[in-house]
Order: structure tokens, then C-alpha cells, then sequence
């Protein structure tokens, strides 16, 4: 037996070359295949082709359905489909005997059945269940290719949902006795991972085996599972960066097999595997990144031959370098390599050279300067490939000095190019830039003219939204609102005087709303000239009812005053009986409101004040219509789902297997859905039909936060404010600060002029200075964005939360610009900021390392992923590396823990940031009604810290001091304490706290220490106990809420109840009661922000149904419940 | 990876691998755009484009035109490898690959594709690996005893 084995595996990969042997292949020409193939050659039209192949296809279809066709025949005719398809002809009825030959044939006619199947179905083909059995029996077979082709054909596409059905036999394959099969198995369970990670998740031990195989074919392929693994949780590997590094090592040194070589390069795809997962493992990471610097440095030094293969390690290698913990000679050394690239006559390598520039920018622009001549070059490049991602890079460093010069390059570049997707990419970048930095008023209204006349109807709808939001809410000084909303309607007036039936539609509807609300700042303009223009659009062929509908609005709005009124009445006669019913309303309105004045000015105020409206999104406002509905015997509404669902129950056959296919789409939608809480909650049970067509109506305008018209608690309310957000925007500073014009590589002109035609090398030069301008200068070091924050016009204050500094270095280098423009966040008085900014540069060098950040786990080990042993979940607890030597500090800081608190349970004390005379460290304690964070300052100097200040902020949390006067003083050597209270504001998944810290020390200069702590959302969860009715009248009351299939704990006896108590435990959730198959859970952050779930098992899956008076609650919430689930 | 497709300077398709799940039409659809697209590149331009949100790195090879997507933050001179790679593979079995080889041995170009790729990733990268394959093979023509051989030969 075994011999026959042996056989079969020697002649396993001859397999390719069995029935004609190389040489011979082009004798199949005399084929039936080849007889075909020159028939097609040898016409003229395609009609003719058509005709041909009809007649091809019916014969092959008589030929398969004879019971006299022997396999060997079927495989000859599955060949000629094959190709038929290809050339776009469709035969399904040869699919069933694709699956027929795999399934009866040879080996021979089972591989072309199999890439027959392989070809003509995809995953989710439902005969593709027909083939289950046929690989299960291969995969038992003892003739290896077989189970070779069983394996191929798993892994290129299998039913997700039959996964279970064959996982362990390709399990048993990891522990085979031959190289290939291992490899093979490997790799489909590599794929089973990609699409159904759950599934796999019980084998992670033995991927570990296969990484240690002794085989390195195997090892290699073990590789793409942990480079998937790490990208998701990069902490729970960090133990297995040695062995990463001596593999690499190993290779690099070349004492891999001859055969894993390339071009004379040892294992390249290895190699880059290696490096890929190295740079995540020592990202942030200082003492994993030291493990690597010799590794790397080899690897450098060794990629020398002018081969493809050796600059794509290169390549890899120097990405490695520029994202672990940085090391100078390292980076020298990678700088260098990109130089060669970018300077290399050979396009492709340029391509990624100007690649690796945009990468690296943000902590190297000098690197940038150096290769200003060749990015100028490469903006004229005739291939548009490499200028676009010239733009790339310049959308990288752009600022306030050279947006304008920038912004004009990538508009003309949006001239030439036709393809949509750069278009909508560019578009959006254009206009983050213009809100960033734009100089001016008129630059920046002319700016986003362009953007939309260009972007039109393909660009992201919230630049539009974004855009009307920042006319709406202005910024701090009233005149420049008024300055810039003038422009904006004078600029509008003259293009609707021009050509408007050319502008886009989006375009149209921002002009209409822009001079609806702001067409009276100008009043040279009369109203009724307005309103004709206006009018004239309405007659437009080109205009779509969507835009026609803003028109009336914006009409609606105008029409006060008698020549306005004229009109105002004929449009409205015009439209009052259009078959539109949306057009139809707004007519209406229009007719009422013009001729009453005075109710006009009620419902478009126009001083309009910016207090947000609450918006009743369950439209509880109808409970008395719809329950008199009930109560007259209509029948109660049902949401889609719900509606759909019960359709499938009643279906008799259900095709659909195990029924998974609804609750998988549901899910994935309430995934993309899941950030817009209101969208979602349009759907309430209690909202009639008239939610799901506003919902329908919300998805294909524009959403405009406030804009389009919404139904209150008072029923029409009329205030167009944005629900959430608060106008928070910066005071505007248009003077440049002067060390940002100083730039010793590149003087410049005081004006960048944008001189597009550098034919000669003066005008090249030109175009540098006023593309790198400030690149240089100490105050853009790095963070790009950040530094040139002081210059910023429109940007708006919520930007920064949104990107809270991450990793230790970037806030190591924080320039004096973002420095101030923190402290301008924290509210700190102005006093204390110039004074700052005075002290800044000379004490740049003492405050550098001043900060550094510690992501907190939720003071419970568990809440990280740990699939590794209990000593890899310690090791993956330590968090920071920097924190290991600093432990037994910690400990002494206990005995410091406030005598209130020490009864309570508290995080880990972790040390958050360190410099030459402060360690800051921090804790919390979960108290009954709120969250108490301690911060421990503790004096490391020998001399004592005065004026000692500290501030917190985060913008969804209120923090309260406990103590009111903050340690004035503290003597060198020595602790104090800081408590604060913590309440959610806003509810967010995780939020970050920002901490500043200054002092004096003797010597005189004012300091400061930076820090950043993460809590979770879950720190503020209190279990809510409630009854059965009063969560029933709770539920109905709220308003915001979201819907989500979670995992059920299936394995266990009672799934819900497991589950729930699994989210009890994890959570503290109050469980308040189980029904059959239905649970209901509620919880609290405080008294008043309760949230409440609905959990029911359907289809496998459990249900849950969230809801809560506070908005973003439902969707932060349901995301830690989900990943209580996963990490169960 | 994504998908990889050949074709002909005439647009015509030689050989499809799709690497994720799509539908015929999609499929119809990226064929269309993808001969578009590369049939009109500029000679000396790059070998690597940005289409949607993924990247096309493509090269011609005589008449034909070979063309791989992958994702965007992949390594595009690593793919450009993976595409020589594939026709020196072709080139070993065929010896001297041309383009009829694989119009009229399309399977087999499909054979040593799966050999080579495995789920939209590397499997087998040793061209020596094929050369032994191949050496084997012709053993085998001799070797009129292997069970499966017989098979073959004289139906089962």
C-alpha cells in the first residue's frame, strides 16, 4: 500500500505534463479543441464568431446529455466549454457536468472537472453544494493527488457555510507525513481564516506547529496566516518576534535550498513576508524594534544586485525601518535607498520611490527637500500614473503657505484625468486642503467651485455636507461669517447669471440652499431678481426633481415682500399639480408661506440662533395616530426585516441552506449602517410607513444635518441646526507666524506665485520654493498637519479629537505650534499660552521628551485579545514596553492611592509618561456613579516643581475635580495626587483623555508633560435593575437605537442564556428577564443614560436589538458586546 | 492577489483566475475595463496602475499582455515577480512559451497555475521544482506500469 504511495507521490508533480508531454503540446492543434480554435481564427465578424460557437455550444450540450459519453469524452468536451465561456459565451447547462466529472472521473478528468468548477461557479453558486461530497471523498482518498486537487479546489472556492463539514479532515492534513499536502493545508486553512475567521480560531496552536515545520515550504506558507494574525492584534505576538528575526536571518544568510532561491536571491516572497510582519510586531515598540535593527541592517546591505526582486526587499526594508522605533544610522541608511529610487532613470522604480517619499514624509520632510528637482519633474511626467502619486505626496506636505500652489496642481490635474475613482479621491483632497488652509475667502469659495463643478455627482456627499455645515456654523467672528457667506452668495449669483444648465446637479442644490439662507447679506441684490434666477432653474431639462425640490425651498425661504410674491405664485401654480409628490409639498409650502408673512418669518428666522433641535427620531409624536390606527382594527407595522423574515418562515422549500444567508446580509448591513444611529432608527416599531420613506428620501439626498426639513415633538420643526456637534471652530488667524517663513533650503518669495509652465530651470526653481515652502523650518519637524495649526482658517476643532497623538515619538516631537494649539484646547488661559510660546523654543529641548502615551486596558486582563497561553496575556498586558523596568515603582505608588479609594478595586497603575523631573502615572477606580481617575505626579528631580497645573480634557467626557486646589508646590522626590471625576458626556467606543501638565522648576522656565489615557466605554457600564414593566414603558420611550446579529454561544445547552450571562459577567449588564427565546438586558453610564437590549436567538444567531435615550450609546455599546462575544 | 488575466494585443481573453468571489457580470465588466485600460498605455510608461481601490500591475510579454490585481498596499515590483515568474514557468513546460501554446493548452496554463498560486497567494516559487516535475513526467511515459497510468490507457 504504501508503495503505491510512494508511487503516486513521485508522480505527483508530473501531473502537469501527463497527457502531452512538453514539445508535443502544440500537436493538440489537430484536436477537436484545435479544430474549433482555428474555425474562430479564420472568420471575419463577430456575428459570424456567434454563429459559430451557438452551434459549438448546442452540440457540446447533446454530447453531455447522452448517457454514452464516456468521462474520457466528457473531459474533451468540459475543455471546449472552458473555452467557449471565455471568449464570453454563456453554457450553464455544462455546469452539473463539470461537477458530474469531478466527481466520477480519473484523476485526470476529476483535475479538469475540477477547473471546470473551479471556472464556471463562484462561492456563493448554490450547485456548488453538489460538490461537497466529492471533496470530502477526496480529501480521504489515499491517492495523494487527489487530495491535492481537493485541496486546490478548497481553497480557490468553497460554501462558507460547509466549512464545518470538511475543516477537520484538512485539519488532520497539518500533522501529514509529505511536505506538499502540509503546505496545501496550510494554505486552505489560510483562506477558510480570510472568510470565516471564527471558524478557525480552535486551531491557532497548530499554526504554530506549522511555522516550526521542519519544511520551510511549509513554514512559508504558515506565514500568511500570521501576517493576517498580527495585522489584527499585533500584542498577543510579540513573543515570537525572535524567532521572526532568526528565520529571517536565516534566509537572508541564504541557508534556505537552492530551490527557494530567485534570481540568485534567497526566498524573496519570504523575506518580505518576514519584513512585513516585523514592521507590525515593532511598531511602537522600542524594545521589540531593537531586536530587529541588526536584521535589518543585513538585509540592506545584502539587497545589492540591480534585480526587480532585490529592490522589492529593498522596498519592503526600508517601509520596516520607517515604521518600527526609529534608529538613526538605520534611517540614514533607508533615506539613502529612497534616494536611489527616486532618482533611478528606470520608471517603475521611481514609481515606488515617490512611494516610499509619501510614506515617510511625515517623519522625514527634509528628505523631501532634498528631492525637490524630481518631484517638480515628475509633476510634468507625460505618464499620469507617477503624477498622481506625485500629487499624493505633495497632498502629504501640503500647508498654508504652499495650499495654493498644491491645490492648483491637483485641479489641473483633475482636468486631464478621466478616471472616476481618481476624480472622487482627488476631490476629496482638494477640498480637505481648502477647509485646512485655505489663505482667503474668495480662494477658498473659488476652490470649492471647482471642487464641485469637477467633482459633480461623483464626489463623497459629505463634502458637500461639510461645506454648508461650515457656512452654517461659522467660526468665533461674526463679520468674517458675514464676509465669507457674501462671497459665497455674490460668487453663486454670477454663475446662475452664466451657463447653470452646466453645473452639476450637487452643485445646483448647494447654491440653492447658500442663497436661500444667505441671499439677503447682499443687499444690492434684490430678492424677486433672486427668485427669477432661481425660477430659471426649475426650467431647466437638465434638473432632476431632487434639485427642483431645493429650488422651491430656497424660494420658500426668499419670497417676502410683493414683487417677490409674482413669483413665488406662478411657480407655485406651476408646481402645485406636479406628479411629484416631494415637489408637489414643497409647492404647497411655497404657496402658504409667501402669502403669510408672518408666519414665513416663524419658520425661517434669519438670525437663525445655532440651538441645536432635538430631533424625535422614533416620531413618538404619532403613538395616538398609530394606537387609534390599532384600535380601528388595522394591523401593526412590521419592519422590513421582520417582514421579510416571516415571508421565509412561510416558505415551504426553502432553497437557501440552513437558512444562513438572511441573518448574514442583515448583519452586514447593520455593520456599514452602524455609525449613523439616526439613519438606522428611522425604522422604530413604532414609526409608520412615512419613516421608511424619509428613510428611503434621507439616503438619496444629500444629508444635511438640519437642512431637510424634519417632523419634532411639535410636529414641523423649522430650525435647520446640526442635531449633533456644537459649532466649535477656531479663531481664525490670518497672520503667519514668522518662523514658519523661514526656510533656510528653500528661500522663497514672500508671495508664492503658482508659475505652471517650468520650462526653464529658474522657473523649476520657483515652482520648488513655493511647493516646499516651510518644509524646512524647526516648527514643521514633523506631523505636518499639526504644526501649521496656528495658520489654519477653516479647520474645524473636532479634526484633533479625531486623531488623538498614538505613539510616543509623535508626540516626542511635537512642534511648538501643536504645543500651543493644545493648550488653546484645554482652555487654558491666554496669559499662560503666551507666556508658553515664549518659553517654548528655548526650552524645546527639555520638554521634548516630556510625553508619551500608554493604551490602557480596561483594568480587567481580559478585555485584550489573548489566544496564546496565560503567558503570553501577561506578556501581551505589559502594554508599553517602556513600562516593564518601571513596575516596582507602581507598587510603591499603591500606598499613595487615596484613603477613600483604597477600599475599592482600581486598575493597574500604569506609568504614562517620564522626562528628567516628572513620572506621571495613572489609575481609575470604577465608584458607583461614575469613573474616578488618580493621576500620580511624582518628582524624579532634585528639585522641587513649582506652579504644579494640571489640565484634562476630552471632549465626550466631564471632568470634575475632586479637590479644588491643586498641589502647588511639590518638593523634589516626592508624590501628589490628582483625582478627578469622570461622566460621559458623549458615549464613544473608547475615549481618550488628553493631560497637560505644567510646572516650574527652580531654574525658572515654564514646563510642561504631556499624556494620553484610554478608558473604554465599558469602565462607565453600571448594571441598571429595572422591572419587566418598567423596561416596557423605557423601550418605548427611547428614541435612538440599533440593530445587530451577534454570535451566539451555540456549544452551550442553553445558548441565550449563556450568552447573556457571558455579557452580564463581562459588562455588568442586568439581565431582566428570559423568555423562551427571547432576552431583555438593561444597563446605565448614569441614572439618566440608560441603554436597553432586546436579544432573541434567530437562525443561529442571536438578534439584538439596542436602544437608549442618549444617541451614539446603542452603537458603542453593541460594539463591546460584540467583541465581549468574539473574545469569549 | 485579486485576479490575474491574460490577453492578447487584440483585447482578446487568454486566460481568467479570479482569486476573490465575484459574479459573471462583475467579471464581464473588469475584463472589459481591464483591456481598455492597459491596451492603451504609452510604451515607456510604468507597469503599475491605480484602478478603484486596488492596483493593476501588468506586463507584456510578446503578444501577450498579463495582468494582476492586488491589493493596494502590496508590494507592485514583488507582483511584477509574480507575473515573470508564471512565465517562466510557462516558458519551462512549453519551452519557448508563444501565445498559441496557451490558446490551445489553455488547461495546462491553468494547471501550472494552480500549482503556483494557491488561494490568491505564492505557493511554489522553485522553477526547479517544475523542472523535476517534468523530468519525472517523461519517466513516466515510460513506465507503463503506474496504476493510474493504466487507467488511463485502457479506460476504467
Amino acid at each position: 500500500m504504501s508503495d503505491v504511495m510512494e508511487k503516486t507521490l513521485t508522480a505527483l508533480p508530473s501531473l502537469l505534463s501527463l497527457d502531452s508531454q512538453p514539445g508535443s503540446a502544440k500537436l493538440s492543434a489537430n484536436s477537436k479543441l484545435g479544430n474549433l480554435i482555428r474555425g474562430i481564427t479564420e472568420l471575419t465578424s463577430k456575428h459570424e464568431e456567434e454563429k459559430l460557437i451557438q452551434r459549438e455550444l448546442s452540440s457540446i450540450k447533446e454530447q453531455v446529455s447522452s448517457p454514452n459519453t464516456t468521462m474520457r469524452q466528457m473531459k474533451e468536451l468540459m475543455v471546449r466549454t472552458i473555452y467557449c465561456e471565455m471568449l464570453g459565451y454563456e453554457a450553464s447547462f455544462s455546469y452539473i457536468h463539470a461537477i458530474k466529472l469531478a466527481q466520477q472521473g480519473n484523476v485526470l478528468e476529476k483535475r479538469v472537472g475540477y477547473l471546470a468548477v473551479s471556472l464556471f461557479l463562484n462561492e456563493s453558486h448554490e450547485l456548488l453544494l453538489l460538490l461537497v461530497n466529492t471533496v470530502l471523498k477526496d480529501l480521504q482518498s489515499t491517492n495523494l493527488i487527489e487530495v491535492c486537487m481537493a485541496l486546490t479546489v478548497v481553497s480557490q472556492m468553497f460554501p462558507k457555510d460547509m466549512i464545518p463539514a470538511i475543516l477537520p479532515l484538512v485539519e488532520e492534513k497539518l500533522s501529514h507525513s509529505k511536505e506538499i499536502i502540509r503546505r496545501k493545508a496550510v494554505l486552505a486553512l489560510y483562506k477558510f481564516y480570510l472568510i470565516a475567521p471564527n471558524q478557525v480560531q480552535h486551531i491557532h496552536n497548530k499554526f504554530r506547529k506549522a511555522l516550526c515545520d521542519k519544511d520551510p515550504g511549509v513554514m512559508s506558507a504558515s506565514l500568511h496566516i500570521y501576517l493576517q494574525l498580527i495585522q489584527e492584534n499585533p500584542e498577543g505576538y510579540k513573543d515570537l518576534t525572535m524567532s521572526f528575526v532568526t528565520i529571517l536571518k536565516q534566509v537572508v544568510m541564504g541557508k534556505l535550498p537552492m530551490d527557494f532561491n530567485y534570481h540568485c536571491v534567497p526566498a524573496p516572497w519570504l523575506q518580505i513576508h518576514l519584513l512585513r510582519i516585523l514592521s507590525l510586531l515593532g511598531k511602537n515598540d522600542q524594545s521589540m524594534s531593537e531586536i530587529m535593527y541588526e536584521i535589518l541592517d543585513e538585509s540592506l546591505q545584502r539587497a545589492e544586485m540591480n534585480h526587480n526582486i532585490t529592490y522589492a526587499i529593498l522596498y519592503e526594508c526600508v517601509k520596516c525601518i520607517y515604521t518600527i522605533h526609529p534608529k538613526p544610522d538605520l534611517l540614514e541608511k533607508a533615506a539613502k535607498c529612497i534616494g536611489s529610487f527616486v532618482l533611478s532613470p528606470r520608471i517603475n522604480l521611481k514609481y515606488l520611490g515617490l512611494k516610499a517619499l509619501t510614506y515617510v514624509v511625515q517623519q522625514d520632510p527634509k528628505l523631501v527637500l532634498q528631492h525637490q528637482m524630481t518631484i517638480i519633474e515628475c509633476l510634468d511626467h507625460p505618464d499620469l500614473i507617477i503624477k498622481r502619486e506625485t500629487l499624493e505626496l505633495l497632498f502629504r506636505i501640503t500647508n498654508a503657505q504652499n495650499v495654493t500652489v498644491i491645490v492648483e496642481k491637483m485641479l489641473d490635474f483633475l482636468q486631464v484625468s478621466e478616471d472616476n475613482h481618481t476624480t472622487i479621491d482627488l476631490v476629496g483632497k482638494v477640498a480637505e486642503l481648502a477647509e485646512k488652509y485655505a489663505p482667503d475667502n474668495e480662494w477658498f469659495i473659488e476652490t470649492m467651485n471647482t471642487v464641485f463643478s469637477v467633482g459633480g455627482d461623483v464626489m463623497q456627499p459629505d463634502i458637500p455636507n461639510s461645506f454648508l455645515k461650515l457656512l452654517l456654523e461659522g467660526f468665533d467672528s461674526v463679520e468674517e461669517d458675514k464676509k465669507l457667506r457674501l462671497f459665497a452668495v455674490n460668487s453663486y449669483v454670477s454663475l446662475l447669471q452664466g451657463e447653470p444648465s452646466r453645473l452639476p446637479q450637487r452643485f445646483l442644490q448647494v447654491i440653492c440652499w447658500v442663497l436661500g439662507e444667505y441671499a439677503h447679506l447682499n443687499e444690492d441684490v434684490e430678492p424677486d431678481a433672486v427668485l427669477r434666477l432661481l425660477a430659471k432653474l426649475l426650467d431647466m431639462k437638465s434638473s432632476t426633481s431632487e434639485t427642483k425640490s431645493w429650488v422651491l425651498i430656497a424660494m420658500t425661504k426668499l419670497c417676502s415682500g410683493g414683487a417677490a410674491f409674482s413669483v413665488a405664485h406662478e411657480v407655485s401654480e406651476t408646481y402645485g399639480s406636479s406628479m411629484d409628490t416631494m415637489l408637489r409639498q414643497r409647492a404647497q409650502e411655497l404657496q402658504h408661506l409667501s402669502q403669510d408673512s408672518a408666519l414665513q418669518s416663524r419658520v425661517f428666522p434669519r438670525s437663525g440662533s445655532q440651538e441645536p433641535v432635538e430631533v424625535d427620531s422614533s416620531l413618538s409624536f404619532l403613538d395616538g395616530f398609530v394606537s387609534e390606527a390599532l384600535a380601528a382594527g388595522a394591523a401593526p407595522y412590521k419592519p422590513p426585516h421582520q417582514r421579510q423574515e416571516e415571508m421565509s418562515r412561510s416558505k415551504v422549500l426553502s432553497l437557501e441552506p440552513y437558512g444562513l444567508s438572511l441573518p448574514i446580509s442583515m448583519s452586514s448591513c447593520s455593520v456599514t449602517d452602524r455609525q449613523s444611529p439616526t439613519l438606522l432608527s428611522m425604522s422604530s416599531s413604532l414609526s409608520g410607513d412615512s419613516a421608511e420613506l424619509s428613510h428611503k428620501a434621507s439616503s438619496t439626498t444629500l444629508k444635511l444635518d438640519g437642512v431637510t426639513r424634519v417632523w419634532g415633538r411639535e410636529g414641523y420643526l423649522v430650525q435647520r441646526e446640526p442635531v449633533q456637534e456644537a459649532a466649535q471652530v477656531e479663531a481664525p488667524s490670518p497672520l503667519r507666524s514668522p518662523r514658519q517663513q523661514g526656510d533656510e533650503d528653500s528661500p522663497h518669495s514672500q508671495t508664492p506665485t503658482p508659475t505652471p509652465t517650468p520650462e526653464s530651470e529658474q522657473e523649476k526653481q520657483q515652482l520648488a520654493s513655493s511647493l516646499f515652502v516651510g518644509l524646512a523650518s524647526p516648527s514643521s519637524v514633523s506631523l505636518m498637519g499639526k504644526s501649521e495649526q496656528t495658520s489654519q482658517r477653516f479647520r474645524r476643532k473636532a479634526r484633533i479629537q479625531d486623531k488623538p497623538p498614538t505613539s510616543g515619538e509623535q508626540i516626542n516631537n511635537l512642534p511648538p505650534g501643536g504645543a500651543a494649539d493644545l493648550l488653546l484646547d484645554s482652555n487654558v488661559s491666554s496669559e499662560l499660552v503666551s507666556s508658553l510660546e515664549q518659553t517654548h523654543r528655548n526650552s524645546l529641548d527639555l520638554t521634548a521628551n516630556g510625553a508619551c502615551d500608554a493604551e490602557l486596558p480596561d483594568g480587567d486582563v481580559k478585555e485584550i485579545k489573548t489566544p496564546l497561553s496565560t503567558d503570553d496575556s501577561v506578556l501581551a498586558a505589559g502594554l508599553s514596553p517602556h513600562e516593564g523596568p518601571d513596575r516596582p515603582k507602581d507598587l510603591c505608588l499603591t500606598s499613595y492611592l487615596p484613603a477613600e479609594l483604597s477600599g475599592l478595586s482600581h486598575s493597574e497603575i500604569t506609568l504614562l509618561c517620564t522626562n528628567q523631573s516628572l513620572d506621571l502615572s495613572a489609575c481609575h477606580v470604577q465608584k458607583e456613579d461614575c469613573v474616578e481617575l488618580v493621576v500620580f505626579i511624582k518628582n524624579s528631580s532634585d528639585s522641587a516643581a513649582h506652579q504644579l497645573q494640571m489640565q484634562i480634557s476630552c471632549e465626550e467626557i466631564e471632568v470634575s475635580c475632586v479637590c479644588d486646589s491643586p498641589v502647588e508646590e511639590l518638593k523634589s522626590h516626592s508624590v501628589t495626587v490628582c483625582q478627578y471625576f469622570l461622566t460621559v458626556k458623549r458615549p464613544s467606543v473608547c475615549f481618550d483623555l488628553v493631560g497637560m501638565v505644567y510646572y516650574q522648576l527652580a531654574a525658572g522656565s515654564l514646563q510642561t508633560a504631556q499624556f494620553l489615557y484610554k478608558l473604554p466605554l465599558t469602565s462607565f457600564i453600571r448594571p441598571l435593575a429595572v422591572s419587566t414593566e418598567e423596561y416596557g414603558t423605557m423601550w418605548l420611550a427611547f428614541s435612538h437605537d440599533t440593530k445587530q446579529n451577534l454570535p451566539l454561544m451555540k456549544d452551550e445547552r442553553e445558548p441565550l442564556t449563556a450568552t447573556l450571562n457571558l455579557l452580564k459577567t463581562k459588562l455588568q449588564l442586568h439581565v431582566v428577564e428570559i423568555i423562551g427565546e427571547e432576552g431583555i438586558v438593561a444597563c446605565c453610564l448614569r441614572p439618566d443614560q440608560q441603554c436597553l437590549l432586546h436579544c432573541r436567538m434567530h437562525a443561529g444567531m442571536l438578534a439584538a436589538w439596542l436602544r437608549s435615550p442618549v444617541p451614539d450609546l446603542p452603537d458603542s455599546l453593541l460594539y463591546h458586546c460584540q467583541r465581549a462575544l468574539q473574545e469569549r | 492577489m485579486r485576479f490575474l488575466l491574460l490577453f492578447s494585443r487584440q483585447g482578446k481573453l487568454r486566460l481568467q483566475k479570479w482569486f476573490t468571489a465575484m459574479t459573471d457580470r462583475e467579471k464581464k465588466k473588469i475584463i472589459r475595463e481591464m483591456t481598455t485600460i492597459v491596451l492603451a498605455r504609452q510604451p515607456r510608461s510604468c507597469n503599475f496602475l491605480q484602478w478603484k481601490d486596488l492596483k493593476i500591475i501588468y506586463k507584456r510579454y510578446a503578444s501577450l499582455y498579463f495582468c494582476l490585481a492586488v491589493e493596494n498596499q502590496e508590494n507592485e515590483l514583488l507582483a511584477l515577480e509574480v507575473i515573470h515568474r508564471y512565465v517562466e514557468l510557462l516558458d519551462k513546460y512549453f519551452g519557448n512559451v508563444c501565445e498559441l501554446d496557451i490558446i490551445f493548452n489553455f488547461e495546462k496554463a491553468y494547471f501550472i497555475l494552480d500549482e503556483f498560486l494557491m488561494g490568491g497567494e505564492i505557493q511554489e516559487t522553485s522553477k526547479q521544482i517544475v523542472n523535476r516535475a517534468i523530468e519525472s513526467s517523461d519517466m513516466l511515459q515510460e513506465d507503463d506500469h503506474s496504476e493510474w497510468y493504466e487507467v488511463e490507457l485502457f479506460g476504467p
